[in-house]
């Protein structure tokens, strides 16, 4: 047990909701039979993560991502398979399990909205029993980290959404958890705040060698964190192993973005054209060719900007699927 | 224990603190709070003075005695989570509560008592003044009011501790309003709000002293205006001591059924 962290073994999670046609009639027949239907959203994963590890978890939505969190910290309780997280098994919510875990969810409230995000810190290290040292020495280090000075008397309503989600994450960090999961913690923040809170994680991940599980949607989250990822697709594994290894596997191609002037320019001989809206129109190439195209387009037509990237993640992971179904 | 009172501590300044944001609706709020047993006064003392001075055992007098009293017991006892638990549930609020290392009644506890302590100086103020207006009559002895206090706590905790059960009934169905009306109804009737639960038929104060609803509001306030013996007293208050067991038995196991739901069918 000493070497791992989070052990997940045949893990199934299946939700049974009722069923009903639309009408009258089917209305009065479920009063007599309550037709149900089982959906599965995590169908048999399994997976281990050290001490320290920080992992990426991937998935389009409606993956089972959050489902396996909330097993994960004890707030669902598995229908099958086995689970221990530190040792313990989540879904008895212990204490002492409690004391060393922690969820942030986007739209988690962890703070009090009314009152000073200070005044919900007071409290958690209440709850969580802080001694005064370490919370005083804990508070100064989120301070700094995340820049809070500022915010931490302002009431939390009156604050931005960055803003809160910052002390959303302190308030959460507080008591210093051995094991962090993080769904979407940068969802909806601007390109500053996300890299901010990134940095952030990758800090506390070496400061104080937790394990942080974490999903998001944006591919700069992952790849600036996660040296590995877990890609799960109508909850079942598709993919657990480096990340580098994940994207060279799955994207043999970049997007190029062109705005021309000559909107009705015949672009067909560059590559595949994914879309073409307001004189934008998106490319898909060979990664190997992603050079030669990108010269050519500027050489033969009247390029007003252009922009090379990899696919979107969500894109990596349909390649994925598509590949394993395949 | 001592990380107990500091959690209470700590939870109490929150509450406080969130509480004075919201002066206006607490003002409104204890508006109501007032003029519910103000109305019941003013009928029994009408009926009372129409009838040559009393309905029962009764007077005018004792009537306004009898309804402010009431206010002010009712005031340290009642809670409001009953309808808010519906709501946290489908907002998803609990699941943060889930993940604290604590039970959640403890925030409801020091919720509820932080609230009663920024609105009790004013509820006194207002029975001082009602007090003055209607002339209640009552005839304190030393020793009732040395029982009140713990018939008082027993009070505040057995109610608690039923409607946070009942709260839980959220888990289970989605009609918690009409639940809701059913359980008001029995308080209205059987705890004494309506009228003191002496005049009511003999069956009705059986049923009454079966019941958990007269040891949470009527029973602290008959007894300190001196309307028991002795022996009434100490019976009641062990009446209250088999509800607050029971209760806490029922909490255990509602809140374990509850969760077991909750956590079933996705948090």
């Amino acid at each position: 047990m000493t070497s791992t962290s989070i052990h997940v073994k045949d893990l199934h999670k299946t939700y049974v909701v009722s069923k009903r046609e639309s009408g009258v009639l089917a209305a009065l027949q479920s009063l007599v039979v309550r037709q149900t239907e089982e959906i599965p959203a995590v169908d048999g994963i399994s997976f281990h993560l050290a001490p320290g590890e920080v992992v990426g978890f991937l998935g389009p939505n409606g993956a089972g991502k959050t489902t396996t969190l909330k097993m994960l910290s004890g707030l669902l309780h598995p229908t099958a398979g086995e689970v221990t997280v530190l040792g313990y098994v989540p879904s008895k919510r212990e204490r002492a399990f409690l004391r060393q875990i922690t969820l942030v969810m986007g739209q988690r409230n962890e703070l009090v909205w009314d009152i000073p995000a200070l005044d919900s810190f007071e409290l958690n290290r209440a709850i969580y029993r802080v001694p005064p040292s370490d919370y005083r020495l804990m508070l100064k280090e989120l301070t700094e980290l995340l820049e809070l000075g500022p915010l931490l008397h302002k009431p939390v309503r009156n604050l931005s959404l960055g803003e809160r989600m910052k002390c959303e994450i302190a308030a959460a960090l507080l008591h210093r958890p051995q094991v962090v999961f993080l769904d979407e913690p940068t969802i909806g923040l601007d390109v500053t705040m996300q890299r901010r809170i990134r940095k952030f994680i990758a800090e506390y991940n070496r400061k104080f060698g937790a394990t942080v599980l974490l999903t998001s949607h944006y591919m700069a989250d992952v790849e600036a964190l996660c040296r590995r990822v877990i890609v799960i697709h109508n909850g079942k594994l598709l993919f657990d192993g480096e990340l580098s290894s994940l994207v060279q596997k799955f994207t043999a191609h970049k997007t190029i973005v062109v705005q021309l002037d000559d909107v009705q320019a015949d672009m067909h001989s560059y590559g595949e054209v994914v879309s073409r809206e307001d004189g934008h129109i998106t490319l898909r190439v060979p990664k190997a060719e992603t050079a030669r195209v990108t010269e050519r387009l500027l050489a033969n037509l009247p390029v007003i900007d252009l922009l090379v990237e990899d696919p979107p993640i969500e894109e990596v992971i349909e390649r994925v699927f598509a590949q394993e179904s395949a | 224990m001592r990380d107990f009172a500091v959690l209470y501590l700590q939870q109490f300044k929150t509450t406080f603190a969130s509480m004075l944001q919201y002066r206006a609706s607490l003002f409104i709020w204890m508006i109501s709070a007032v003029l519910e047993p103000l109305i019941y006064l003013i009928v029994w003392s009408t009926v009372s003075v129409s009838r040559g001075g009393s309905v029962g055992d009764y007077t005018a007098g004792q009537f306004a005695a009898y309804f402010i009293v009431f206010m002010l017991v009712n005031q340290v006892t009642f809670t409001w989570i009953m309808y808010e638990y519906e709501y946290r549930i489908r907002e998803g609020l609990l699941s943060p509560a889930l993940l604290r290392p604590v039970h959640p009644i403890h925030a409801d506890i020091a919720e509820n008592i932080s609230s009663k302590l920024v609105t009790m100086p004013v509820m006194i103020l207002i029975a001082g003044g009602l007090a003055l207006i209607f002339k209640p009559t009552a005839s304190f002895q030393v020793w009732t009011i040395f029982a009140f206090i713990p018939a008082l706590v027993l009070a505040f905790l057995i109610r608690f501790l039923i409607e946070w059960t009942l709260a839980q009934s959220a888990f289970w169905t989605t009609r918690v309003s009409a639940f809701n009306q059913v359980y008001f109804v029995l308080v209205l009737f059987l705890s004494g709000q309506i009228a003191p639960l002496s005049l009511f038929p003999r069956a009705i104060q059986v049923l009454a002293n079966i019941l958990p609803f007269r040891w949470m509001i009527g029973f602290p306030v008959e007894l300190i205006l001196g309307r028991l013996t002795p022996i009434q007293a100490l019976t009641g208050i062990a009446a209250q001591v088999f509800w607050l067991v029971v209760s806490l038995g029922l909490v255990r196991v509602v809140w374990r059924a509850g969760i077991r739901i909750y956590s079933a069918v996705g948090a």
